[in-house]
């Protein structure tokens, strides 16, 4: 697997879980990095089931959300899984203001993430 | 309506490059904690401030670092306002599609609008779209 700066990969069985090195995804730099890097795990790395774990996560601007989406195609595209996880209130609002709790999968903890996968 | 007592303002301009909205926001996050702000009200202010800034350098000016985008913060124990102006041709908020509609949800833009909206009081743009001004009274107690 490439080496990855903004996310940390850990294997649990045949799932992919994910967590972000950066509590705030702001800069749009690293926010571009983190895609590509996402966007590997898919494109380069042909994972199936995928878990992002937002537990450090504390702050993520509209130019995250929108990586999020790019990713979330890239993993229909390929026939994958993906489902998110440990999101703290205040981060669920923003998904929920701006709807995308229609769009992505969501649950309240890894455990329950593993479980449907 | 008698003029609100402000503690705290600051006026500055900033270059529109990646990143250079940073200082600003740290700055006005500290002032109102100082000022007894407590953290779920600083995510909403960190919130349209980040989006409205990274909106006037990136999609006002071009991120041209030549153009600015001129800040005018004043905050109080109870109200924060701001104002954030570009030097861009401008755009008319009514037409941009709506990002929470079914059939938007799958577009990569459009959602900092519906962040600055959901999480200010108010939020109104000049007429020729290059400059907002928004508001936001404080809801929750002090921090802790």
């Amino acid at each position: 697997m490439a080496k990855t700066r903004r996310i940390k990969v850990n294997e649990s069985g045949q799932v992919s879980v994910v967590t972000f090195a950066d509590s705030k995804i702001i800069d749009e730099a690293e926010i571009q990095e983190l895609g590509q890097e996402l966007y590997d795990l898919v494109e380069r790395e042909d994972r199936k089931k995928i878990v992002l774990n937002f537990a450090n996560v504390e702050f993520l601007s509209s130019a995250a959300l929108g990586k999020l989406i790019g990713f979330d195609k890239r993993v229909k595209q390929h026939a994958a899984e993906l489902i998110l996880s440990n999101i703290r209130p205040e981060i669920y609002e923003v998904f929920a203001i701006t709807k995308l709790t229609k769009l992505f999968q969501i649950k309240d903890d890894e455990a329950d993430a593993l479980a449907v996968l | 309506m008698s003029e609100h007592s402000w503690s705290w303002n600051v006026h500055t301009s900033l270059p529109s490059q990646s990143g250079a909205h940073e200082s600003c926001v740290r700055e006005v996050l500290a002032q109102l904690k100082l000022l007894g702000w407590a953290d779920r009200d600083l995510f909403a202010v960190e919130m349209a401030l980040v989006e409205s800034l990274v909106n006037a350098m990136r999609h006002g000016n071009r991120l041209d670092a030549k153009k600015k985008v001129v800040v005018e913060c004043k905050a109080s124990p109870d109200r924060f306002w701001m104002r954030v102006q570009d030097e861009g041709t401008g755009f008319r908020p009514d037409v941009v599609p709506d990002c929470t509609a079914e059939e938007n949800l799958e577009r990569c833009s459009g959602r900092g609008l519906a962040l600055i909206k959901a999480y200010m009081t108010s939020v109104e743009y000049n007429d020729s779209g290059n400059s907002v001004t928004m508001e936001k009274f404080r809801t929750t107690g002090p921090a802790g």
